[in-house]
């Protein structure tokens, strides 16, 4: 306590706190673009099947998605209370929308700390049954998979409090 | 714990392709009940599963009005069902179908599927979500199940159009080539879930 420096009473902190606003500014806008970035398909399932360690939660959402806003802080939670799982948040907002700004921008006003992808694809009738045929493409969707055991379970719905955890239990055995 | 799961999802397996598909007594937005069997001429009928709130279903409103504008007169009327639970989608309420029925012209009846038996009955999973049925006698056959086209966000970027081909190839007395499709889409609201 007594190191940290008490800018409001420092003389110099009047040049210093807008520098260091702006640094803090470029430092999180830069580090969030990279975390919403855009992937293809082909790139989203190379990244699930070269995953050896930890057992994977893929959450498919949008932010248009009312559902799917409700069950974030469960990912988010999940995200602060297990460092053994991987976590990606993978926005569908660009089939409808192309400009995938949205999506950033909603990532940085709600400070979601989970990795986010958007998925850049069109035409979802070749693709979804490349990711999981049980989807019927309705958001939410959310798939857990383990790559050592090779299980995975799929739920096409909004996820509650604990279900999260049941599902990830049932692939780890 | 994997039967449990499978009990606690809304969706039962729903209609393939060649199955029969029941005719319904829903609620139009006009207060009358409505029934395919109301249209005696009808060759065939397009059954979408929609509401007013999914931004899908806002992106398809004028492609679902002029799919009723264009092939109603060829024997295939157009009937819209709004299955979402109002208690967890208030905007999908019953008056608000109403208002939003007359705000877009609708000249197709707008069901509510108070129950949600249709929709799991048909096996509707999202919003916009069609159905194409093919009548045979007294039955009715689905034709085909799927999205309206291949192209939500842009009308103008469609390539293929899956729910005119299905009927075009019904009128014509040809096998539809893509009996059934998928798309991103809003998941029906559904009771307790």
């Amino acid at each position: 306590m007594s190191e940290r420096i008490d800018i409001t009473k420092s003389s110099k902190s009047l040049v210093a706190v807008p520098l260091l606003f702006s640094l803090l500014i470029v430092l999180s806008v830069s580090s969030l673009a990279q975390e919403a970035r855009l992937i293809h398909l082909s790139q989203f399932q190379e990244d699930i099947r070269s995953e050896k360690g930890k057992i994977q939660v893929i959450n498919f959402w949008a932010t248009w998605c009312a559902p799917c806003l409700k069950e974030l802080p469960l990912f988010e939670k999940l995200k602060a209370d297990r460092p053994d799982i991987r976590i990606r948040l993978v926005s569908m907002d660009m089939d409808l929308d192309p400009n995938p700004d949205k999506v950033r921008r909603f990532v940085a006003r709600k400070k979601l700390t989970s990795e986010v992808i958007i998925l850049d694809e069109r035409n979802p009738n070749k693709w979804i049954d490349q990711v999981e045929k049980k989807w019927s493409g309705a958001l939410p969707a959310t798939l857990i998979i383990n790559n050592q055991n090779g299980k995975r379970v799929f739920v096409e719905r909004e996820l509650h409090a604990g279900e999260l955890e049941k599902l990830i239990s049932e692939v780890s055995q | 714990m994997l039967f449990a799961l499978v009990a606690a999802t809304p969706e039962l397996p729903g209609y393939e392709v060649g199955d029969k598909a029941i005719d319904f007594k829903l609620k139009n937005v006009d207060g009358r009940l409505v029934s395919l069997a109301d249209w005696k001429d009808a060759r065939g009928y397009i059954v979408v599963f929609d509401c007013n709130t999914c931004p899908y279903s806002k992106a398809y409103n004028g492609r679902i009005v002029a799919l009723q504008a264009k092939y109603s007169s060829l024997g295939f009327p157009l009937v819209a069902i709004n299955a979402n639970d109002p208690e967890s989608s208030k905007g999908d309420s019953y008056p608000n179908m109403i208002s939003y029925a007359k705000k877009h012209g609708y000249k197709f009846p707008y069901l509510i599927d108070e129950t949600q038996e249709i929709a799991r009955t048909y096996g509707a999973t999202n919003t916009p979500h069609v159905f194409v049925l093919q009548r045979k006698g007294s039955d009715l056959q689905v034709a085909y199940i799927g999205a309206i086209d291949d192209s939500a966000r842009d009308a103008n970027a469609v390539t293929r159009k899956y729910v005119e081909e299905a009927i075009d190839a019904l009128l014509a007395g040809k096998p539809v080539m893509t009996t059934r499709t998928k798309a991103i889409g809003c998941g029906i609201k559904w009771k307790n879930s």
